[in-house]
């Protein structure tokens, strides 16, 4: 491949690429991101490809494979152009009716239309659901049309312009300027300005100096830095390349988490093309820039996602995080000045300079600017990536873009910010996505996890969860996160358990103040965050814990009997056969029975009775134990006889 | 670990260690190499490694314990990953892990004493909008109920007798 030495060459590259596209009659995109392949959109492509070749209809359909576009929930699904139809989770042998039908014959397919869960409104079009609509995609919009290991379409997109532009007409000052006027603040979680940390790192002193994108993404029910650089990993190297040219850098690390083999894949795909097209290595675009890019795997490691931990990792050694300052920016990877950054944070760059700092910080609150991308999941209706301009209520996100609540059920919570963040009630959902607003409420933006639970979601269970979390992936480096975490997780663990006692919650509280006073880390200093939150908003929840031995959650297992109400039991041996441990004893036609000493509680009954009947019942607190009461009477007696 | 499997990587050496700078800084990476090929990291390599980069075999011990992705012991044939996030967590993962636990008779961690399925949990697979999710073997299932479970592991063996 000729190398490209400047704009000019790019810019000629681009519209070659753009007149040897030959227009065809449809285009048909695929998203086949890592749950688009979970959900079957490898057979969808084969289908389609059997069927485009089996017709010699080649000419007339495009097929584009593209990374994730966000609509999870919907897996796999399929956009057609021009039109932009949409279609959701099909299967394959709907391939040949929507080539017969709607590609061939312009024809809209009823049953492969999304359906609006509240309103029960068709969407045939994929601009016009209400998913997409509420959303800005500025980063994410680019997955619709890319193949993400075809520097060619990143190139017609308009990729690597930024760099180019930047190359020949920008000091490295000019262009940390334009960083700090479009507000921009890291995506990993803290919020730090970027071009003030960059700027640091400038005029930091030492012979070599490092930049890192961080893709250790860990915070578990978050996927926006996957999605990133399975779907789009061209714009993840172009805002290093800005970044390392601005910074002063020569050599660069993406530290990706092992567990997303498809992003490594494709990230390591794109380095290769772009060092063959000279946007990498040695004096690029022909200029006197020279910058290399690694890729460095994790090792399933959650506190490597922390600056100065992910650092030793690179180096080789165990992720133990250190004290700060000195901050990378000064003395980072083998002591040289080191920038890291967020997957998104760098993909935000080239947007940056593209647009104009200018254009960038129009959109968003007074100290959070631009667009963020969360990953909305839980019990909620459309679950997936969206990203929406910075200053949308969290309201507008559950309810519009993400359609309400999965099944009719009440809301509870909503969880930002993962293992450091906090549960937010009802009564916050007006709060505006900003950096500062989400600490104050005690939680915090962090790098996009957004989990939304319903009213079957234990809060306590909750606390628990990510407490364990915490508590399991502290390194033990010091002392108040090793020990502090797990004294607290223990008390968790008695009150789920139905063995809380009064003075349990101060305890919690006390001991939340002192991980988040004297760790050294982030990661105990956030620690305690889920407990303080679900107390400060759920204490009702607690306190049914403890006092009443109940879970009005009906999640916590030794608070709770699954029962089968003999009225409604229809006797139809579904949930006999599907029962592991063998507790649930009757015949057909007459009502089941579950022997309480006996059930192991895996709720598989519970899945198995036809939802009409609905017949198996969770109890807790006075009416499970008037239940036990009844059956162990009832035990007895026969025994007597 | 039989000699002949020493023997095989010392032979394989060059494969292994092509492109890597004898030094700390390529032990991960090499580590992951050794992994991806034999399953597990056989302790009996720890000293060998150790000369060649230069480093103190306690250093490595304590890379392989500290990060969860090494094994020291050999997998089974088939790996079930069970995620255990939190959208998973909320959509009931736990009791899909649980399940996994009692069809397999061990504790994720854990091999099954015929060596064919090793059973693991996660911290989040990044497919956090389908889950609960399984991976067997890399493949990915989505929306996983506890009564799936059964048919999931049958699979997975089916699979496995098809190759042979
Ligand atoms: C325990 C812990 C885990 C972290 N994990 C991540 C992570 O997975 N990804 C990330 O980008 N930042 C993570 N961070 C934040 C990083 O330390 C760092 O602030 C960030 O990468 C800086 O990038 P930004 O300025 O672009 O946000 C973590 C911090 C802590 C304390
Ligand atoms: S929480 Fe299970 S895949 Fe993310």
């Amino acid at each position: 491949m000729k190398k490209i030495k400047n704009l000019h060459d790019l810019e000629k590259w681009r519209s070659q690429i753009l007149a040897s596209r030959p227009k065809k009659l449809k285009r048909v995109i695929i998203s086949s991101g890592t749950c688009g392949q979970a959900s079957g959109s490898l057979a969808i492509i084969e289908a389609f490809k059997r069927e485009i070749k089996n017709q010699r209809i080649e000419d007339k359909i495009e097929l584009k494979v593209t990374g994730c576009h966000g609509f999870c929930e919907m897996e796999p699904n399929i956009i057609i152009e021009p039109d932009k139809i949409f279609y959701k989770q099909l299967k394959p042998q709907d391939v040949p009716i929507i080539i017969e039908k709607t590609i061939l014959n312009g024809e809209i397919i009823p049953s492969l239309v999304y359906q609006d869960p509240l309103t029960g409104r068709s969407y045939p079009y994929q601009p016009e659901i209400p998913f997409y609509q509420r959303q800005l995609r500025w980063l994410t919009e680019a997955n619709f049309y890319l193949d993400p290991t075809s520097l060619e379409d990143y190139i017609a997109y308009g990729g690597y312009k930024a760099l180019a532009q930047v190359l020949e007409s920008f000091s490295p000052e000019q262009v940390i300027e334009e960083i700090i006027a479009s507000g921009l603040r890291g995506r990993g979680g803290a919020g730090f300005p970027t071009g003030r940390k960059w700027q640091i790192c400038r005029e930091a002193k030492g012979p070599r100096k490092f930049i890192i994108c961080n893709a250790d993404e860990g915070d578990p029910g978050a996927y926006m830095d996957r999605s990133l650089l399975e779907g789009n990993p061209h714009s993840v190297i172009e805002g290093m390349l800005i970044g390392a040219y601005a910074i002063g850098a020569k050599e660069g690390f993406i530290y990706v988490r092992r567990e997303y083999p498809l992003a490594v894949k494709h990230v390591t795909i794109a380095i290769e093309q772009a060092k063959e097209a000279g946007l990498l290595g040695e004096s690029i675009l022909g200029s006197t820039f020279n910058f290399d890019l690694h890729v460095v795997q994790g090792a399933g490691a959650f506190v490597s996602g922390e600056e100065t931990s992910l650092m030793a990792s690179i180096e080789g050694r165990r992720a133990f995080p250190r004290q700060r300052p000195p901050f990378p920016a000064q003395s980072g990877l083998w002591g040289y000045p080191t920038n890291i950054n967020n997957v998104e944070t760098w993909a935000n760059i080239p947007l940056i300079i593209n647009k104009g700092a200018s254009w960038f910080n129009q959109v968003g609150t007074e100290r959070s600017k631009g667009t963020k991308i969360f990953s909305l999941v839980g019990k909620i209706n459309n679950t997936g990536l969206v990203e929406v301009p910075m200053g949308i209520t969290l309201r507008e996100i559950i309810y519009e873009v993400g359609g309400g609540i999965k099944g009719g059920r009440a809301f509870k919570a909503v969880q930002t910010g993962g293992p450091s963040g906090g549960c937010l009630p009802e009564s916050l959902l007006d709060l505006p996505v900003d950096y500062d607003t989400l600490t104050k409420a005690g939680s915090i933006m962090g790098s996009g996890g957004m989990i939304v639970m319903d009213e079957a979601t234990c809060m306590v269970d909750v606390a628990r969860y990510f407490l364990n979390f915490t508590q399991e992936e502290s390194c033990g480096k010091c002392v108040p996160c090793r020990i502090g975490t797990k004294q607290m997780v223990e008390i968790l663990n008695r009150i789920v358990a139905g063995q809380g006692e009064e003075g349990d919650i101060e305890k919690l509280e006390n001991l939340a103040q002192t991980v988040k006073g004297a760790s050294l880390c982030g990661l105990g200093q956030t620690a305690p965050n889920p407990v303080l939150t679900t107390i400060r908003y759920f204490r009702n929840e607690y306190e049914a814990h403890i006092r009443d031995k109940s879970c009005p959650a009906l999640v916590c297992k030794d608070l709770i009997i699954y029962y089968i109400e003999p009225e409604i039991c229809v006797g139809c041996l579904l949930c006999l056969k599907s029962c592991p441990s063998r507790a649930i004893s009757g015949e057909r036609k007459k009502p089941h029975h579950i022997d309480q000493s006996l059930c192991i509680k895996c709720g598989a009954c519970l899945e198995k009775c036809p939802p009409k009947v609905g017949a198996i019942k969770k109890y807790t607190g006075r009416k499970r134990d008037e239940i036990m009461a009844t059956e162990s009477s009832i035990k007895n007696s026969r025994v007597g006889l | 670990m039989s000699c002949l499997l020493i023997k095989k990587m010392a032979s394989e050496d060059k494969e292994i260690f092509k492109g890597l700078e004898l030094n700390q800084k390529s032990l991960i990476h090499l580590l992951h190499r050794i992994q991806a090929q034999y399953g597990y990291i056989p302790e009996e390599v720890v000293d060998d490694i150790a000369e060649r980069l230069k480093i103190t075999p306690s250093e490595i011990f304590g890379i392989l314990t500290f990060y969860k992705a090494f094994a020291l012991e050999p997998r089974g044939k088939h790996l079930v990953t069970i995620c255990l996030g939190t959208a998973c967590h909320v959509r009931g993962g736990r009791q899909i892990a649980e399940e996994a636990e009692r069809r397999l008779g061990i504790k994720a961690g854990e091999t099954t004493a015929d060596r064919q399925f090793t059973l693991e949990t996660v911290n989040c697979l990044g497919c956090c909008a389908i889950g609960p999710v399984v991976v067997v073997d890399g493949v990915y299932h989505s929306h996983v109920s506890i009564d799936q479970i059964e048919k999931i592991l049958k699979k997975a063996t089916e699979k496995g007798d098809e190759k042979n």
